[in-house]
């Protein structure tokens, strides 16, 4: 059965980071589509873009030149067109009390980045999935939080 | 003046349809009328514009049986968690079959291939999702929300609410409760 594509969006100023992001979904054989951008800046503008097809879900990073992962989040969710974006953390692990602190500024899914190939693959096709149902079944995105 | 005219079906709906495609540059053969094969796939966004614009005419697409059928599984589901009186007593995979028509096997199968999850899975989305609620209105414990769910214990309930989620019920509601006061302070 033919699915719709799923439309990603990874912001991260790591080249070998996206690589290794691109590598990982390209082997999970989910049919995505994946755009990248370098930092923060170049993630509001890409969103502002007039025509711009909104992703199902922002991977993102927190330390970023130019705005911070955390400054990106606020002014998503200040913004009407774009205040119901899934938006997953992507970034190095942290204290429990940080993470909460995401979640209380709006993230919904927190993801401690993994060093290794197999665990990435499984934490992003688990991410995706559980994004996915959020879009497709009618479950209320307000109590989206998912910590992995 | 009154103009009588002939006209023919087939011409006019072949026509209304390499127009539509073609103004939305979709590669495509009409097969046979009532039958377009579209090379490659579609893009959701053409998808909308081209069944928007057909709609004019009088033409719908036909969403196939297949997503019909995965769509009544989740309706199902849904519906059995959200119900008052609790779970049935049969298990699941009874339930749907006998409800639906089709051996469980292969509502599963068409299940999992449409919706990068599988039944089992959705199910335990939706009772977590269930939780949820119930924990944010206030009116239940964990202990009562986990009878009304059908877990065998509290403890049951709270290890699958963590499985789901990563966070505890506890840190959700937390969570949770912490948002509307920073929303709040924000405005």
């Amino acid at each position: 059965m033919a699915k719709e594509p799923i439309y990603i969006l990874l912001a991260d100023d790591d080249e070998d980071d996206r690589d290794f992001f691109r590598d990982a979904l390209d082997e999970l054989k989910m049919n995505t589509v994946v755009t990248f951008v370098n930092d923060g800046a170049q993630l509001m503008d890409y969103l502002d873009q007039p025509d711009v097809r909104l992703p199902h879900l922002i991977f993102l990073d927190l330390n970023m030149p130019l705005k911070s992962g955390m400054d990106c989040l606020k002014e998503i969710r200040a913004n009407e067109q774009l205040r119901n974006l899934s938006v997953a953390i992507y970034s190095t692990s942290a204290s429990d009390e940080h993470i909460e602190e995401t979640f209380v500024k709006g993230a919904n899914v927190y993801i401690r980045k993994p060093n290794d190939f197999t665990t990435l693959k499984k934490v992003l096709q688990e991410v995706i999935s559980v994004n996915w149902q959020y879009h497709t079944s009618s479950l209320n995105k307000e109590n989206f939080l998912f910590s992995i | 003046m009154k103009l009588s005219l002939k006209y023919d079906m087939n011409v006019a709906c072949r026509k209304i349809l390499q127009d539509q495609l073609e103004k939305l540059s979709i590669p495509h053969n009409i097969t046979s009328l009532g039958e377009v094969t579209v090379k490659g796939t579609l893009s959701s966004e053409k998808y909308d514009s081209l069944s928007a614009a057909l709609q004019e005419y009088g033409i719908e697409i036909l969403t196939n049986q297949k997503t019909a059928l995965v769509q009544k599984i989740k309706d199902t589901i849904i519906e059995i968690i959200h119900s008052e009186d609790g779970l049935p007593s049969t298990t699941m995979s009874v339930y749907l079959a006998e409800k639906l028509n089709h051996s469980y096997s292969y509502l599963s199968s068409l299940f999992s291939e449409a919706c990068y999850t599988s039944i089992e899975n959705f199910i335990i989305i939706q009772k977590i999702e269930r939780a949820k609620q119930l924990l944010l209105a206030d009116e239940m414990t964990l202990t009562q929300i986990s009878y009304q769910l059908n877990y065998s214990s509290v403890a049951h309930l709270s290890h699958q609410f963590k499985k789901t989620t990563g966070l505890t019920p506890s840190a959700f509601q937390r969570i949770i409760k912490k948002r509307a006061v920073n929303d709040l302070t924000q405005v």
